[in-house]
């Protein structure tokens, strides 16, 4: 059986050492920041890449997001996804129920045996538009999935807990939510990166709803002021940390 | 009233603090069979709503907590705030939750017939322990349809990086695979684990599992010493829960040095190989 996959991902700005705002206090001043796909995400691209080429099949990928976003549905795309749907929207005020019923209506028609998500987004992180897209489809739904085997219409799926793993079998089509340390994504061919910018990208209006959580404004948490004390420079310090480490009780 | 989800283990008696300060508060855990399925758990989370008719439902985020939330919320068409740090009753809700792993903050309204909020980890005290009534919920073939069906237990003896007291972590300073066996040496003389920044498990210098950061493990030791780690916020939201930590890197301006409790400026490599030297001396 060859399989049929959608991958969903979000755009997020790549953040370094520290998070900036603007001036409304809605959103992190992306100024001077690139974006990426968010990271769990890419490994859902890189695993629904995989597992077609394992089994045959087609892979989507798909996000809502501003017209920006098609910029991370060309990275897909770069690194071997076939085509593209953006449910491409001016307004930032997406809220997980508005954002899952958006993607259900997307998805709801499109044949797939496979939907990836990642487990939760690296900015809002609400850990639930996989589960909810997945209700409203009828579907079987695993999250923080790290190892996914397809066979005869099912899919044997682990995921870690308490330093172990949980096995789990579902009948295809699914929702996997897969988190980073499934795979190792792949770069972007150069032949890749050239199809990417020739591919058309599908371009849907998705109806937003009010959502019952409403971002009011984002806060940067107060640093602990930590006090740092300098134990010296190179090999000669040595001595100064072993005191610390016995200070500790950790030597 | 307030109910609150128990789970064994600490984070929960976390969440049951935070849901103390909403109002009074009935304790359920969920008895739902021997292989957890989170549809079983879905279930009881929305028989206990009709039984109960709380004003909201609270759990902790864990890995459990989120999931069975998120699918009651599904079930229910209803809103779920994901790693709250605080909440105020009131019409709508106000909450605060975490983004970016907790780096930024959202300050956010909550409305809906019931309020279901996860707790974020480590950010309230724990709760002393209250009586949990177990609830069994009444199940259908379809709740139990994606269960697990098999365990793997780890290898008795390991160090996990979210329990050791120490944890030697390594970022792209290290500069290879084998660098890392200085760290390693460290580590097993102070009975302590190996991590890696997200740089080194992409470069695949360390497997994804000894990825300290906010795809990876967030941890708690009494110290930690981060060898060649630059400090992005990906690593920081991970091990932010240490106690100390103690930051080892070539450039003085380095944004974890800034972070840590005790710093050495210096090649990583010259300053552990002469650290694990006077150990053993």
């Amino acid at each position: 059986m060859t399989l049929n996959v959608a991958v969903c991902i979000k755009r997020v700005p790549e953040t370094g050492a520290r998070i900036t705002l603007t001036a409304d206090e809605q959103e992190i001043d992306t100024s001077y920041l690139g974006f990426t796909i968010s990271p769990h995400e890419e490994c859902a691209v890189e695993e629904a890449l995989r597992l077609v080429q394992l089994h045959g099949g087609t892979t989507t990928a798909v996000t809502l997001g501003p017209p920006a976003a098609a910029e991370q549905l060309r990275n897909a795309v770069a690194m071997g996804v076939e085509s593209a749907l953006l449910l491409v929207t001016e307004r930032s005020d997406w809220d997980p129920q508005a954002t899952a019923a958006a993607l259900t209506e997307a998805l709801r028609d499109g044949g797939h045996d496979l939907l990836l998500f990642g487990n939760e987004s690296a900015d809002s992180g609400g850990y639930q538009v996989g589960i909810r897209v997945a209700h409203a489809l009828g579907l079987p739904c695993v999250t923080g999935v790290k190892h996914i085997e397809i066979a005869d219409g099912t899919a044997t799926v682990r995921r870690e807990e308490g330093g172990g793993w949980e096995i789990f079998e579902v009948t295809l089509p699914a929702v996997l939510t897969v988190k980073e340390g499934i795979n190792l994504p792949r770069y972007a061919s150069l032949p890749g990166r050239l199809r990417a910018k020739k591919t058309e990208i599908a371009l849907v209006e998705p109806a937003w709803r009010e959502g019952d959580l409403r971002k009011q404004r984002l806060v940067v948490p107060e640093e602990q002021g930590s006090h740092v004390e300098m134990l010296g420079d190179g090999r000669a310090a040595a001595p100064r940390i072993v005191d610390v480490l016995k200070e500790l009780g950790v030597a | 009233m307030i109910l609150c989800l128990v789970e064994p283990g600490q984070l929960s008696r976390e969440a049951l603090a935070f849901a103390q300060r909403l109002g009074p508060v009935q304790a359920f855990s969920i008895d739902a069979g021997e292989a957890y399925a989170p549809g079983a758990w879905a279930t009881a989370i929305v028989q206990l709503i009709e039984q109960h008719s709380p004003d909201a439902v609270v759990a902790a985020a864990s890995d459990r907590g989120q999931e069975a939330m998120a699918h009651a919320a599904a079930r229910l068409d209803l809103p779920l705030a994901a790693n709250c740090v605080s909440a105020e009753p009131g019409e709508p809700w106000r909450v605060v939750r975490q983004r970016w792993g907790g780096s930024l903050l959202e300050e956010a309204t909550l409305s809906g017939a019931v309020k279901l909020l996860t707790v974020a980890q480590h950010v309230v005290g724990a709760a002393d322990p209250v009586p949990v009534e177990p609830f069994t919920p009444e199940l259908s073939e379809a709740d139990l349809a994606v269960r697990v069906v098999r365990r793997e237990e780890p290898p008795p003896g390991t160090v996990s990086l979210t329990d050791a007291r120490v944890v030697v972590g390594g970022g792209r300073g290290v500069g290879s695979a084998e660098g890392f066996e200085l760290l390693e040496e460290l580590a097993e003389l102070l009975g302590g684990a190996v991590g890696g920044s997200r740089v080194v498990t992409n470069l695949g210098w360390r497997a994804h599992a000894d990825q300290v950061g906010q795809t990876g493990a967030r941890i708690a030791p009494d110290l930690y010493i981060a060898c060649g780690i630059s400090g992005a916020i990906q690593h920081i939201v991970g091990c932010k829960g240490a106690k100390k930590i103690l930051a080892i890197n070539k450039d003085p301006h380095a944004p974890m040095i800034a972070r840590s409790d005790y710093a050495v400026v210096g090649d990583l490599h010259e300053v552990v190989a002469a650290v694990i030297e006077e150990l053993r001396r």
